[in-house]
């Protein structure tokens, strides 16, 4: 499987009469933006708005970040099962616009939401600080459904993102990236000495705001598979979840898995990279059970010598990532797991739910309680008093002049446990 | 300005004797003696030892309170802006001495603190969450490579510069987490640590798996139909309002509602304010989690003899386990002395 990453820089955003790319500024045509997401009868309007790095802007509450992409050949659209083909991704090429994302903000769906600041000393810690967004702000019709209402704002980022790239598929390319890996036999013929590693990409599959996607399959519904690595960077995964924000998996970050990208890397060097094991966090010890012990056999079946778990939230899916640590050791698959810690305020609680000895290669994400003292943004985008419901956030959170003193997991993506950021905890 | 520094030592280091002299009691001296000259010629120009606190080790042994006490008012009497004890090394109970003064400089004082000891030293275990240890060998002949690190953290504090890590900033930890930008993200350090496991080289973790306290459950009720039961939740249900103002996450308290006259919980007298699951069906009928109505049921068809006129609750998500341990002792403790012979915990 060939998959061309063709990427064009995004080094601004500006409205324009026309949507494109040129000089590597995204010119966005604001109502032809809004039209291609007003479709939908769940919403009354949207706002749209531009957030660039350095800004002082602060956005909340955010549901999701997503890049825009657009298939330009083997495929079309982006996101199968959603709005390309129900069709394998992952061949072929794909644009990126990179540097650019899609926000969604809204009126509060759960509490489990999170902000952005473009500047200040909330900024290095998520990774939408960096980019030229375009945030949209949705307007539900009254007394909508939750669970509907988290469907249309679900679908409209990926609508706005898959509209953004298709208007610029004309776009001067600066860097195309290849991703080639063949099938497991292929590949063990090539690299018959390297260890043969894989990818355990746990997910959040809990219901409203904490469900993921693979191939628009609702993966509380599925049991554990496997996927070539292109799929998940061709647009396989959508998530639907805000969990804790600090620890959410966006779709960006999906399409972007730093895991995938680092074991491509290393692959045919110093590994033999077999897939990814796209796989759940259930709300029952059965469904625990049955995914941790399928995720554990389907690497033994491959000849697998070790694998990257990821965590996505925290509190009961340490158990799917202590119970998938021990079986795969229990094997005599060796593992390595990445998660973020509860260690409370001053971090000297104990940061997890749950433990087993077998889990000692482990790397921390960060404390989620940690806490960050972020000053007053000129512009807020949303609703900056949903501060007082995001989890991180309390009712005094938000002070009179518009300052927060906050947990770090009212940040997006502040402790992500794919591993995306530098953050860790250290003992003090 | 210059920054002053009390140096606290034992008898041995202050010249007095051995043994012979471990009984002194405390006293005290203007400007360094024994290993405290070294330390002032390392803090430079900004800090300097303004005077000397000593106490014989079998003396601070033997008559901890008081001798905390005096030796904390001759601290004062120099009005330091940080106090550093020792080094102490393996010594038990100067090890022991240089913690509690260095502890209770900082809770009784507000001063800032400092000491090293070999990580065997007793007083390690029981002073590292209180204040800045040094590791050093186990006995004096470490002591010229431990007084310039002695040196440098002191300042490192008394300047109120950011602290690294403790093992770059070279102090044993006082038991805390917390978070740095490393120079290579997550997922480049998550499959180095994947590669040297598989090749069986040396690897470390970046977190020790803790060790979890193993609860004894209580004996078995004798007769439900004498008994009084709580029903208490992690769930987060709580009065319409949150009137405690619970957090949605990361709760630091608990609520005690009065659920005696209530038959079911509605959207019009409870809700959820849980920042952990799909809060709509608890919404819609908050006794899914909190199930005052199946209670009440269960209470008049008789099968227990009552349901206990107070219902405790919390968010269990991204909690501390030091707040829930804490709640749950509190809880526990309430529940037992209003005579309540069980409790239903749900949690989500």
């Amino acid at each position: 499987m060939r998959l061309e990453l063709r990427k064009a820089f995004v080094k601004d955003i500006q409205w324009g009469d026309t949507t494109k790319l040129e000089n590597n500024v995204l010119y966005v045509n604001m109502e032809e933006a809004k039209a291609s997401v007003l479709d939908d009868e769940n919403f009354v309007d949207v706002d749209l708005d531009l957030a660039r790095p350095g800004e002082s802007v602060r956005i909340i509450p955010v549901k999701d970040a997503i890049e825009p992409r657009i298939k330009l050949e083997g495929g079309e659209s982006f996101f199968p099962g959603f709005f390309a083909p129900m069709e394998p991704v992952g061949e072929g090429a794909t644009l990126v616009l990179k540097g650019a994302a899609v926000i969604t903000c809204g009126p509060l769906v759960g509490i489990q939401e999170g902000f952005i600041d473009m500047s200040g000393p909330a900024a290095p810690y998520n990774p939408f600080s960096g980019t030229y967004n375009l945030v949209m702000v949705a307007k539900p019709v009254d007394n909508l459904e939750k669970h509907a209402y988290e469907r249309s704002l679900r679908d409209a980022g990926l609508k706005l993102s898959i509209y953004l790239a298709e208007k610029c598929m004309d776009a001067k390319i600066d860097d195309v990236e290849v991703y080639e890996k063949g099938t497991i036999p292929e590949e063990n013929e090539k690299y018959p000495d390297l260890p043969k590693i894989t990818y355990f990409c746990m997910s959040i599959t809990q219901g409203l705001l904490h469900d993921t996607f693979l191939y628009a399959a609702d993966m509380k519904n599925i049991v554990p598979t496997m996927v070539h690595p292109n799929e998940i960077l061709d647009g396989a995964m959508v998530s639907g979840n805000c969990v804790s924000a600090c620890d959410k998996n966006t779709t960006y970050h999906h399409v972007n898995d730093p895991i995938v990208l680092e074991l491509y890397k290393r692959h045919g060097k110093e590994i033999n990279f077999l897939g990814v094991i796209p796989t759940l966090e259930s709300t029952v010890l059965a469904g625990k059970q049955r995914s941790t012990w399928m995720n554990a056999m389907l690497a033994k079946m491959m000849g697998a010598d070790g694998v990257v778990i990821s965590e996505e939230g925290y509190g009961n899916p340490d158990t799917d990532l202590c119970m998938n640590a021990k079986k795969c050791e229990d094997m005599g698959i060796k593992t390595v797991v990445i998660s973020d810690e509860a260690a409370g305020e001053d971090g000297s609680s104990q940061g997890l739910a749950d433990a087993t000895p077998e889990m000692n290669g482990f790397v921390s994400a960060g404390n989620v309680n940690e806490m960050i003292e972020v000053p007053p943004m000129d512009k807020v985008i949303g609703y900056e008093e949903s501060i007082a419901y995001v989890s991180g956030g309390a009712v005094e959170s938000l002070r009179e002049d518009g300052s927060m003193y906050v947990e770090l997991q009212s940040i997006i993506g502040s402790t992500n446990e794919l591993g995306f950021s530098k953050l860790g905890c250290e003992w003090v | 300005m210059t920054f002053k520094v009390v140096h606290y030592i034992n008898q041995f280091y202050a010249g007095m004797g051995g043994e012979d002299t471990a009984h002194v009691k405390p006293s005290s001296q203007e400007g360094a003696i024994g290993p405290g000259m070294q330390l002032d010629q390392l803090l430079g120009e900004e800090a300097s030892v303004v005077g000397t606190v000593i106490c014989g080790d079998s003396y601070y042994g033997e008559h901890m309170d008081e001798a905390r006490a005096e030796c904390l008012r001759l601290i004062e009497a120099f009005e330091p802006d940080m106090v550093i004890a020792g080094p102490g090394f393996n010594a038990g109970r100067y090890g022991v001495a240089c913690g509690d003064i260095c502890a209770a400089a900082g809770d009784e004082l507000g001063l800032p603190s400092l000491t090293a000891l070999y990580h065997e030293n007793p007083g390690v275990e029981m002073y590292h969450k209180k204040t800045f240890i040094v590791e050093t060998v186990d006995s004096a002949r470490g002591m010229r490579s431990a007084l310039p690190k002695m040196a440098e953290l002191a300042l490192k504090i008394i300047r109120k510069e950011p602290m690294g890590p403790a093992a770059e900033e070279g102090y044993i930890h006082r038991g805390m987490r917390r978070g740095f930008f490393h120079e290579r993200t997550g997922a480049e350090r998550a499959v180095d640590m994947l590669l040297q496991k598989i090749k069986g080289e040396p690897f470390q973790t970046e977190l020790e798996m803790p060790v979890f306290k193993k609860i004894t459950p209580a004996p078995p009720v004798v007769d439900l139909k004498k008994a009084t039961i709580a029903i208490c939740s992690s769930g987060g249900i709580v009065p319409k309002g949150n009137p405690d103002h619970i957090r949605v996450s990361s709760a630091e308290k608990y609520g005690k509602y009065d659920i005696s006259g209530i038959n079911d919980l509605t959207p019009d007298n409870f809700e959820s304010i849980h920042g952990g699951y799909d809060r709509v069906y608890a919404l819609e009928d908050p006794d899914v989690v909190l199930p005052v109505d199946v209670m009440r049921e269960l209470e008049k068809e008789g099968v227990f003899k009552k349901l206990y006129d107070f219902a405790y609750t919390t968010t269990g998500t991204g909690t501390a386990v030091a707040n829930a341990e804490r709640f749950g002792q509190e809880i526990g403790r309430e529940l037992k002395e209003a005579g309540v012979d069980a409790v239903i915990l749900t949690a989500t």
